[in-house]
């Protein structure tokens, strides 16, 4: 890539006007997106952002890179196809818990599967906000909306979870009103070569409101969130004295008066895929809520693996020749008198 | 070889279709494929079609197991595999029964015995021994116990099982054709060695069969007459077989080269389009990168994702999955990215009849999304023609920004004919600009500006400086593409996008037409119908009767001087593989009060000529 010119947050805004509802945690994911990528190093006109369709997939039109408003939930379908015609390009999915958990559930685990040099930023704001509020695949259990009046009977995915059973190698999540948290986890996911895969707790302010209030309330949240830290024992809380052990298969949390941290369970971004599942599984109220990169693997991208049999292919047959390809099958030659002859 | 018998006599024939018929296990379609290449190379004209089970292993010896490959063969031009064969090869019961339906009155029937026991009688719901009832009376029966025969020529052959000796057999019965017909041996002996290469012994197995077949033909009384059919005079050049799927991937390796760009294919298997995905997988030395996605819509979306990226995009399918990619096509549409949508027509609706063909979907292609969507439809209308019409679907692409349907069929896709191989230097380049800034200089790039003649938007792509732009579902402002839903805006894009479809027409050939300019009937067909349609109008005129056809393989837009053609005539006769479908664009693009006759044939089977003749023969006697 060419050598980077320093671009600010400016050099990415689009002149279009944005229209999201006034208090929309849209807005603080769009800012920190802006802020972040002139750090990032990569040309403007290699980034792509790809949504889908819902309130978070208008970001495209609000960035002044290349972009496709797509259609529901298949974002990372034009993502991939994209990827495999251009791989230098830096391509983002912007999705909701809507698109990417309903509709589109199955491109995302293949995506995540294949391990696409991409990063997705799901916004999760357990709603449907577009279509003006009905229950989302992550709503909560009993939760009131105007297609659940009695309360959904639905059981929610946990979207995280779902990443680790797909094989993801890059899972983290953020929170929309931790903006400093949310630009280095979004530097990392950039930093990371396979399908990066960010869950940003957002909050719909019009039919969702507060539904993140425990992570983001600035009395409570140290209580109720777990900062990861790669190579650090699992310690949260306002002033910090509080743990996770394993008790055989089952986490408890601990206080630290009590035990000390040795025995606490430590971080590892490259461990087994079973730890982010068990983090992934930590819910309000029984646990915090870790966030930060819970699982940073190595992997060969998809796109490599195919560029790299397209290099072997020519070099074991040359590189195509057309005359030769039509020729290759069993010809024959019709003579001007029946001079036929096997070729 | 044995010394011969007495009296054989050799006889000139023009043609003879042969269909080879036996257990999906029984290595017809190799023998088939043996069979055409042989003849090929001999010089006859050959057309071909295999017909197998939609199941992948139907318990051996039933009907539903029955795999079959039907040979035409011809010292004059052909252009389908033939109506009714001449010949049926019959490896079990079950392929007697399936197939005795279609055999012409009298014709040759070859069974080999050994199968015909009860087991396998029962299995192919027998209730007595047709060899032994009479049902066969009526036609030319040669009864060999091939089984019996193979083995012995194989017994002194150490090492091989029974099993693998019956293995053979395939190649016994195709021996035994090759003497009937005259044919010279060298080609599948060469192909024995090649295929078989790292088994020596079976080489040596397989090449025995084949000369033990070839040889009982010479020794047994029961066949007294050979036939001989001369080489076709077919245009000069060096020929090959290719099937419709083949004739296809090829086509768009070789646009890609000559647009200078990687070639993009996303799909996801569906009979009876995965041959062109297998093809185009074993070509990556053209920098071909396939995609295999997780669904339709995927395969569609990945291929949109491709074409912003710059490449040569396509996605190959057959009906269902067009139903499926329908709301991606539309995003295509209004993206106003260049891609090609192949559909292998398959019997519908649903499921249908996936191994058989049909051109049902037509107006699905034409009509089968929301709102004003216009898309082009092509339809290539010989397996040698689907490689120049999917050179043909990128360039339209191209020119016009938009997404581009090419409609094959199963019966295309699958059947083969030989194919003059044409000169890659002679393919002219397809020409791609991909903007480097804005057209006006220093103002902000405009995605949607439209080149005045063509009507296309630019096609610029991410990696770009200083073209960055965003492009979306969402109704549009003309020229920058912003978001609208102006009223007026939202008018002109949809007006601006169907203009820009029909203009298309300026860029391709005008309709052909066999026969008088004008008068009483006019037959139109399109797709893969012409072999049959265009033979039947031939024999027709050969009667003296006026008669005149026009085979049109640019479906949407129609050539500007097919209205002026329909015009011309008092009567139009429509064979068509669906209900009427083309007559309904027709009327509904020309308003014409001409009487169409409609004829629909959907049994999942192409048309013969003796159908489409003697339904001219009807309206003109």
């Amino acid at each position: 890539m060419s050598e980077p010119i320093k671009l600010t947050r400016k050099d990415f805004s689009s002149d279009q006007a944005v229209r999201w509802c006034p208090g929309c945690g849209d807005y603080a994911i769009l800012a920190q997106m802006q802020k972040t990528l002139p750090d990032l190093g990569v040309p403007k006109e290699n980034i792509v952002f790809i949504s889908g369709i819902g309130c978070s997939s208008r970001f495209p039109y609000y960035m002044n890179t290349y972009g496709i408003h797509s259609i529901h939930g298949r974002a990372p379908t034009l993502a991939s196809g994209l990827k495999l015609a251009n791989p230098e390009l830096s391509v983002w999915i912007i999705t909701g818990d809507g698109d990417s958990l309903s509709i589109g559930g199955n491109h995302l685990i293949h995506i995540l599967r294949r391990n696409i040099d991409v990063n997705i930023v799901l916004f999760n704001n357990r709603i449907y906000g577009l279509t003006k509020g009905q229950y989302s695949p992550t709503s909560l259990q009993g939760h009131k909306t105007k297609s659940s009046p009695m309360g959904s009977v639905e059981q929610p995915l946990n979207p995280l979870s779902v990443a680790v059973g797909t094989e993801a190698t890059f899972i983290a999540r953020t929170i929309d009103t931790n903006v400093k948290h949310m630009g280095e986890v979004f530097r990392r996911a950039a930093a990371h070569k396979g399908t990066s895969f960010v869950e940003v707790y957002q909050n719909c302010v019009i039919f969702n409101d507060g539904a993140w209030g425990y992570a983001t309330d600035n009395q409570t949240k140290e209580d109720h969130i777990l900062e990861l830290e790669d190579g650090q024992p699992l310690i949260f809380g306002k002033e910090r004295d509080k743990g996770i052990r394993l008790n055989g298969l089952t986490p408890e949390v601990v206080s630290l008066a009590d035990v000390s941290p040795d025995e606490l369970l430590v971080h590892d971004e490259d461990g087994p895929a079973s730890l982010a599942f068990f983090l992934s599984r930590m819910r309000q109220p029984a646990f915090p809520e870790p966030i930060g990169v819970f699982r940073d693997v190595q992997k060969i991208p998809y796109e490599e693996g195919v560029l790299s049999q397209i290099d072997q292919a020519v070099a074991t047959r040359g590189k195509g020749d057309l005359r030769k390809l039509l020729l290759a099958s069993d010809t024959w030659e019709v003579g001007p008198e029946h001079t036929n002859g096997h070729n | 070889m044995p010394e011969s018998k007495q009296h054989i006599e050799y006889q000139d024939i023009e043609s003879v279709i042969i269909r080879f018929a036996g257990d999906s296990g029984d290595g017809m379609q190799l023998t088939g494929l043996q069979f055409s290449n042989t003849s090929a190379v001999f010089g006859n004209d050959i057309s071909t079609l295999p017909d197998f089970p939609a199941e992948i292993r139907a318990p051996a010896g039933t009907l539903a197991g029955v795999s079959g490959f039907q040979v035409n063969f011809s010292s004059e031009e052909i252009l389908t595999p033939g109506d009714a064969p001449q010949v049926l090869v019959a490896m079990n019961p079950a392929a007697l029964k399936a197939n005795l339906i279609d055999l012409e009155p009298g014709g040759k029937i070859i069974v080999n015995t050994d199968a015909f026991n009860n087991a396998n009688l029962k299995k192919a719901d027998y209730d007595s021994n047709p060899l032994e009832d009479g049902s066969l009376d009526g036609y030319d029966v040669y009864e060999l116990p091939i089984t019996t025969l193979n083995r012995n020529a194989l017994a002194e052959l150490e090492g091989l099982s029974t099993r693998d000796k019956d293995r053979c057999k395939n190649f016994f019965s195709l021996g035994l054709t090759f003497w009937i017909y005259d044919r010279p041996l060298d080609t599948t002996l060469t192909y024995i060695e090649k295929k078989f290469a790292k088994d020596p012994l079976l080489v040596d197995a397989n090449k025995r069969a084949l000369i033990a077949g070839y040889d009982v033909g010479h020794n047994t009384e029961a066949f007294q007459t050979r036939f001989h059919i001369q080489p076709a005079h077919l245009k000069t050049g060096v020929y090959r077989r290719i099937t419709g799927n083949e004739a296809l991937a090829l086509g768009m390796i070789t646009a890609a080269q000559k647009a200078g760009k990687p070639l993009f294919y996303g799909s996801y298997p569906i009979t009876p389009a995965s041959d062109i995905l297998h093809n185009l997988a074993n070509q990556k030395q053209f920098d071909v990168r396939t995609f295999q996605a997780e669904d339709e819509i995927a395969a569609m979306g990945s291929t949109i994702g491709a074409a912003f990226g710059g490449a040569m995009a396509a996605t190959g399918t057959s009906g269902p999955g067009v139903a499926l990619k329908s709301e991606a096509i539309n995003l295509a549409l209004v993206l106003e990215l260049p891609m090609v949508i192949i559909n292998v027509q398959r019997g519908g609706p649903s499921t249908g009849l996936p191994t058989k063909t049909e051109q049902s979907d037509l107006l699905q292609a034409m009509f089968g999304r929301n709102g004003e969507s216009p898309v082009p439809v092509i339809a290539p209308a010989t397996p040698g023609d689907c490689f120049f019409m999917a050179v043909e679907a990128f360039r339209m692409a191209v020119r016009a920004m938009t997404p581009v349907f090419i409609l094959s069929d199963g019966y295309l896709g699958n059947s083969a004919e030989p194919w003059l191989i044409p000169d890659p230097d002679d393919i002219a380049p397809i020409i791609v600009k991909h903007p480097s800034e804005p057209a006006n200089g220093a103002a902000p790039f405009e995605p949607y500006k439209r080149d005045p003649e063509t009507g296309a938007r630019p096609w610029a792509i991410p990696g770009t400086p200083g073209l960055e732009h965003r492009l979306g579902g969402l109704g549009k402002q003309p020229d920058t593409g912003n978001v609208s839903y102006m009223p007026l805006d939202h008018e002109q894009m949809v007006k601006d996008r169907a203009e820009k479809i029909a203009k298309l027409a300026d860029y391709i050939p005008p309709q052909t037409l066999i026969g008088p300019e004008e008068g009483d009937l006019l037959v139109v067909s399109w797709g893969s119908t012409l072999g049959a349609v265009r033979s039947a109008v031939k024999r027709v005129q050969g009667q003296a009767y006026a008669v005149s056809h026009a085979h049109i393989r640019y479906l949407n837009p129609f050539p500007r001087n097919l209205d002026s053609i329909v015009r011309r005539f008092d009567r139009i006769l429509v064979p068509e593989m669906n209900l009427g479908q083309l007559i309904f664009l027709l009327r509904g693009r020309y308003g014409l009060e001409t009487p169409f006759v409609p004829y629909p044939k959907v049994q999942g089977r192409p048309f013969t000529i003796r159908e489409v003749t003697e339904k001219i023969l009807s309206l003109v006697e």
